[in-house]
């Protein structure tokens, strides 16, 4: 792959020793195949001299079969290979490129295609130092260009280079360069993106890719590729920020040594530096940086390292060790951004997971404040977040984490949301700030606690959770459950729809937020019943597992007993005692479980209970019972 | 200080080898013996070091690797400390499957596919390591980092995660596996200038010497051992040559080289005309031959 230099037959060791030491550069490109992207890779690719013959010959032998450049060599072929991919049905979201040159390697973050287009930009984005934002000189700024620039501003990339492409076909014309370079930066100032490169380019003939063009002898700033070479890369920006070291994992090969392990997130560490490690607060001063070929003077942002400290603290996974003197803030309530990646909307109210640095917990979105139209940048109202959407929420967590705001440190201020069930990634997101309600509520240590409630009452509380389809027969056997407890002497609770949809949720309609809300809701208020002492029964259809496991989640070991209320569908439409389902089947009610809106059976309740084969009476008995056989009618 | 690009790849592998540690049960390495499984190897040392790299080595044996392979698997995973499993498909072996007489498709799908999935199978390993590369062919350079296979291994493109910055996402259900590509940002020139700059012992076949050699249609191929089939009239001659990727041994192409150092071959790479898996015949299908083996549940 003749890499130019002269040096690769003349002095090898030379030659390794200078690109043995350069730098790397992530960049992502930003355009349709309109614009020409494909072309200028494909033409940065090749410049860079980092194709084989075979390669070449085999771009040539197809620019002459399918090409579009009279049998010259069409460089969009050199990217566009994944066609036949597509075509089979395959999804390209992300696709990654390498080249070289003599000062930096280069990797390359393409995003083809317009489907899927925020979600895969987002993600492409998410690792660039820079952006080269391609737009047609015949054109200039369109809807598109400001939607990519949008994304590039979200995402915090600094350094953006405006390539004002196929200038040969508006004949080099420096007004019109002009022009679309005024145009753009009026655009850019709006959304905080500030040091743009604008280059006049043509990336079929060649013109200011690596060489200055004779045809636009009025362009004096770099070419693209000087531009690639030169422009900043954020982790050396990040050595001069506060020292951040989320901990990934702690190494302990014997009892004497306790190493902890993770990458720079910003800043420099040295033995001697006094650290924080949080949330705990604990401080200690770091002894060692340690390594296979001996111990390290210093540590910059991008390294991996293992670290030791001088004093036995204890630190795990998902802690941040951090400069003593600016460390980051800690909280549980965030404002955010959020780009949503499921098919499935994001839903106010539902639990999900949430992974930032090394540490994941359970998160909900209290708020959805507005969604951005990336379009228009215009604010909307919205409750929820659909595929590709992009919106601004609170979001709470169940324990308190260690962050900067992700301006100030993509590591420690980007998080990614995991669905419960799927175990897929459905969302990014980008801290803001904390919510100052975070600062100030802080939980009230209090004497007499759950376990001196529940002795006082001598009974174990719990919550008895009654799952099913409407009409099943949830709230009949709940009664009589409750009924035989409170003949037993034991203090119980029974919510269901009457006294919360009327009370508590009477804010709340029947739309799949809603619902999810509703439910969050009542698992709280459960919590708190539980937390009092009481046996809490609850009868609501609760039609999916995320919530379900949302309100499992809230409560100890031995306290939760989902009970599925399991009637078929036909037989409850059958009962219909409310007159419901025929409502709903007349279209009168919308959303209505097992009509319009899906009910999402338990895979493992603690018990079933099948109302087509018992009575109400035989199923309460059953579930004192499975009461009596986890030991939670004991004395 | 200005990290330069080894440097920050290698932080990326670490990082990357770490966090499946951290969040995966069973894991393993799978141990392919080339140059690119040595940089693999010398990156967890440094990953987990002064830890022996917590999980073991495994080797899916075709049985037909060159002889100096095997030393220079035994000599590593001796040197690291670790367990080596190696795993030959009890099948392939009872229906005695070679390069000679099945053809290089059947022969990898037997000993190598089917292989890798049964040894994952056995031990119950839920993310395995491999030495893949997303410079080294078009469909691998949208391939991600932790790749996600179903309980029958199957490589479901709906099914793959976005990654963002350095969060990747390794939940899993119980059946489900991860495949990871510590160095999915690495090219060919990365790994051995990464080997000159650490020292990293390579197997010799990568260096020219005198060998053993036929010439089938413009391929030379050592003859590695007894079991090599001879064409009639076909003679052995001693040449001086090197391999730039390694397989089995009557599937791997040599060529005619006298760089017998690694300086030398990093030259010889830089001034060549063709890409590295030319000599890899396995590759030689068609087009999409990778998307189909990948969905089959090849590495």
């Amino acid at each position: 792959m003749a890499h130019v230099s002269d040096l690769i037959a003349t002095d090898i060791e030379a030659y390794l020793h200078q690109h043995e030491r350069k730098g790397l550069l992530r960049f992502i490109t930003c355009g349709s195949v309109d614009d020409g992207k494909s072309t200028v890779i494909g033409r940065l690719l090749y410049e860079s001299k980092m194709l084989f013959e075979d390669q070449v010959a085999a771009i040539e032998a197809d620019s002459k079969k399918f090409g579009t450049q009279g049998g010259e060599i069409d460089f969009a072929l050199l990217v566009d290979g994944l066609a036949a991919e597509r075509e089979q049905g395959i999804t390209i979201d992300v696709a990654y490129r390498f080249f070289s040159t003599d000062r930096r390697k280069f990797i390359v973050a393409d995003t083809p295609g317009h489907e899927q287009y925020t979600r895969n930009m987002i993600t492409g984005a998410s690792t660039a130092d820079a952006a080269v934002i391609l737009i047609d000189a015949r054109k200039g700024v369109l809807t598109q260009t400001r939607r990519h620039s949008y994304l590039v501003s979200l995402i915090g990339i600094r350094n953006v280079a405006l390539a004002i492409n196929k200038m040969d076909l508006v004949d080099f014309s420096e007004a019109t360069f002009r022009a679309i370079e005024a145009d753009y930066r009026a655009f850019a100032a709006r959304i905080g993106l500030e040091n743009i490169t604008a280059i006049p380019l043509s990336g079929l003939r060649g013109d200011n890719m690596v060489e200055r063009s004779a045809r636009t002898p009025w362009y004096k700033g770099p070419t693209l590729m000087e531009f690639l070479e030169t422009t900043e890369v954020d982790e050396d920006r990040l050595q001069g920020e506060p020292f951040r070291l989320p901990v990934q994992w702690v190494n302990r090969p014997n009892l004497d040594f306790r190493g902890y392990c993770g990458v720079v997130t910003a800043g420099v560490v040295r033995p001697g530096d006094r650290v924080r490690v949080l949330p705990s607060g604990r401080e200690s001063t770091v002894t060692r940086l340690v390594t296979p070929t001996g111990d390290l003077p210093e540590a910059v942002a991008g390294q991996s390292v293992t670290m030791t400290l001088a004093d036995e603290v204890d630190i795990s996974r998902g802690d941040v060790i951090a400069t003593a003197d600016a460390p980051p803030e800690v909280a549980d309530q965030f404002e955010c951004t959020v780009v949503w990646m499921a098919d499935e909307p994001l839903l106010p109210g539902r639990p999900y997971l949430l992974k930032i640095g090394a540490r994941t917990v359970s998160a909900t979105v209290t708020d959805a404040k507005h969604k951005v139209n990336i379009n228009t940048m215009e604010h909307l109202a919205t409750k929820a977040l659909a595929l590709n959407e992009i919106g601004v929420c609170n979001i709470a967590i169940d324990r308190p984490i260690a962050f900067d705001p992700y301006r100030a440190n993509k590591d420690t201020g980007g998080f990614i949301l995991i669905d419960r069930m799927t175990n897929n990634t459905v969302g990014a997101g980008m801290i803001h700030f904390a919510l100052r309600r975070s600062h100030n509520i802080h939980l009230q240590h209090l004497d007499i606690d759950k376990r001196a409630r529940a002795q006082l009452k001598g009974q174990h509380p719990v919550v008895l959770w009654f799952t099913g389809l409407s009409g099943a027969g949830k709230s009949t056997i709940a009664n009589l459950v409750e009924k035989r407890l409170h003949a037993l002497g034991r203090h119980s609770y029974l919510l269901d729809g009457d006294n919360v949809r009327h009370g508590l949720n009477k804010d709340l309609g029947f739309t799949e937020a809603d619902r999810v809300e509703n439910i969050r809701r009542v698992a709280e208020v459960a919590k708190l019943m539980v937390d009092a002492g009481l046996i809490v029964l609850t009868a609501f259809i609760s039609p999916f597992r995320s919530e379900r496991a949302l309100a499992r989640s809230l409560l100890g070991e031995n306290e939760f007993v989902e009970i599925h209320v399991d009637t078929p569908l036909d037989v409850a439409e059958s009962r219909d005692v409310k007159g419901l389902y025929k409502k709903a089947r007349r279209g009168e009610l919308r959303n209505f479980t097992g009509i319009d809106s899906p009910y999402e059976p338990p895979e493992q309740p603690d018990l079933r209970v099948n109302t087509v084969e018992t009575t109400p009476e035989q199923a309460a008995e059953l579930v004192i019972e499975k009461l009596r056989g986890l030991g939670l009618l004991d004395p | 200080m200005k990290l330069t690009h080894l440097q920050r790849l290698e932080a990326e592998s670490i990082h990357i080898m770490r966090e499946v540690i951290a969040e995966s049960d069973n894991p393993v390495m799978l141990y392919s013996v080339g140059k690119d499984s040595a940089v693999m190897l010398h990156l967890a040392r440094k990953a987990f070091y002064p830890s022996v790299p917590p999980f073991p080595l495994l080797h899916v044996d075709t049985t037909w690797k060159f002889r100096a392979m095997y030393e220079m698997r035994e000599r590593m995973a001796r040197e690291m400390g670790m367990q080596l499993l190696v795993y030959q498909n009890p099948e392939a072996a009872k229906l005695g499957i070679n390069p000679f007489d099945h053809g290089s498709q059947i022969h990898t799908d037997m000993w190598k596919t089917q292989g890798l999935k049964q040894a994952l199978d056995l031990h119950g390993f839920d993310a395995a390591f491999g030495g893949a590369r997303r410079d080294e062919e078009k469909s691998r350079a949208k391939e991600r980092i932790f790749s996600f296979r179903s309980a029958q291994h199957r490589w479901d493109p709906k099914l793959q995660r976005p990654e963002l910055w350095r969060l990747y996402n390794g939940r899993k259900h119980k059946g489900e596996s991860m495949r990871v590509f510590p160095l999915s940002n690495w090219t060919e020139l990365d790994i051995w200038q990464y080997i000159h700059l650490e020292q990293i012992p390579i197997v010799p076949l990568y260096f020219a010497a005198e060998r053993p050699v036929v010439d089938r249609d413009g391929t030379l191929i050592m003859v590695d051992d007894e079991r090599m089939r001879l064409k009639p009239g076909e003679v052995p001659m001693m040449k001086k040559v090197r391999f730039r990727t390694l397989g089995c041994y009557p599937l791997s192409g040599a060529i005619e080289s006298s760089a017998d150092t690694l300086v030398a071959i990093i030259q010889e790479m830089l001034l060549a005309r063709t890409s590295e898996r030319q000599g890899r015949m396995i590759d030689h299908d068609t087009a999409a031959s990778m998307e189909k083996k990948k969905q089959e549940g090849y590495f």
